[in-house]
């Protein structure tokens, strides 16, 4: 059987979904952002929730994630993402809302709302894109940042004496009573991928559920900032990333 | 026996060349082009096509949701 043969929708595997847009993604190549952005595509239409589903974009690489995911969006000022949510989802109690934050957005300057928002207990998902540096804005430390890695203001690698300690702040979160599930999960190969969707589609069953935060954080690659290819960046975010953010539920009740 | 084959169609336009699905691919079966796209990247292709077994590792870890799998299988 020939190729073309092959090709006919009636052996179709796998598509891209139609709630992901044609507009094509400004992410760099390689970027974690685009995998999480068809996790959550999928999820969406696969629950059916297309209409009911609110999403809030912070600052940072996604601010333009409205492009990509035809939902209702909300962009929201920087790290303030979590407190946009809370009134959405207030208002309108039976929507489905959740943040998309990278660790600048979520566990620097939103520190304070996120916070809150998961000691609150809001009923919604925050998605948290950890890949420890400012990618948007030039490979700046960020909180998440780890000890000795190299960004374009700690060129010598972050030093714990001068910059202070990489923040884990997932486990933070896992540690208040609001929130209901803190996973960490990575989209680097297939098995990974899997999972990452199932813990969003958790997410959203939780906020339908009303049990309250569920913070998912998916350890990411900035190729871009950490100035490696996307497959070293990878590599390298297993070797190094995942020994500080080790990947597995946190907190499931 | 059955045997099972499968066929990937690359959106070649919204490719971008992160060489993911290269990695990913457990038979080999991707590359990247020598050509370029409109935005001057080299896209991933089946470079070689009859080792394909429409898993789709490649278009779970796309970025970029261009890749398409198709699957088949084979009676002998």
């Amino acid at each position: 059987m020939t190729t073309n043969e092959i090709i006919n929708p009636a052996n179709l595997v796998h598509k891209k979904t139609d709630l992901l847009t044609d507009v094509p993604m400004h992410y760099c190549p390689g970027c974690s952002h685009g995998v999480v952005h068809k996790l959550l595509a999928e999820v969406i239409d696969e629950m059916g929730i297309q209409e009911e589903t609110i999403g809030v974009a912070p600052v940072g690489c996604a601010v333009f994630a409205y492009n990509y995911i035809d939902i209702d969006w909300q962009q929201a000022a920087h790290g303030r993402a979590p407190a946009v949510a809370t009134g959405i989802k207030r208002l309108l109690p039976e929507r489905y809302v959740f943040t998309y934050q990278g660790d600048g957005d979520l566990a620097a300057i939103g520190t304070a709302e996120t916070i809150h928002a998961c000691n609150r207990g809001e009923n919604i998902m925050i998605i948290f894109i950890n890949n420890g540096i400012y990618g948007m804005t030039g490979g700046q430390m960020a909180p998440t940042t780890l000890e000795g890695m190299k960004t374009s203001t700690s060129p010598y690698g972050r030093n714990v004496e001068l910059n202070g300690y990489p923040l884990n702040i997932t486990k933070l979160l896992a540690e208040l009573e609001g929130t209901c599930y803190v996973t960490r999960q990575s989209v680097h190969n297939v098995a990974g991928v899997r999972r990452a969707k199932k813990a969003i589609q958790k997410g959203f069953e939780n906020s339908e559920l009303k049990k309250g935060t569920s913070v998912i954080e998916i350890v990411s690659t900035c190729n871009s900032g950490w100035k490696l290819s996307p497959a070293a960046s990878n590599d390298w975010m297993v070797k190094n990333m995942f020994p500080a953010y080790p990947l597995g539920d946190l907190k499931n009740v | 026996m059955a045997k099972i084959k499968g066929a990937v169609v690359v959106d070649t336009e919204r490719c971008k060349g992160c060489d993911l699905c290269v990695v990913a691919c457990p038979s080999d079966v991707l590359a990247l082009s020598k050509e370029l796209n409109a935005k001057g990247y080299n896209f991933s292709y089946m470079e070689n096509p009859d080792a394909c077994i429409g898993c789709a590792a490649c278009a779970y870890v796309c970025p970029d949701a261009c890749i398409t799998v198709y699957k088949v299988k084979l009676q002998d």
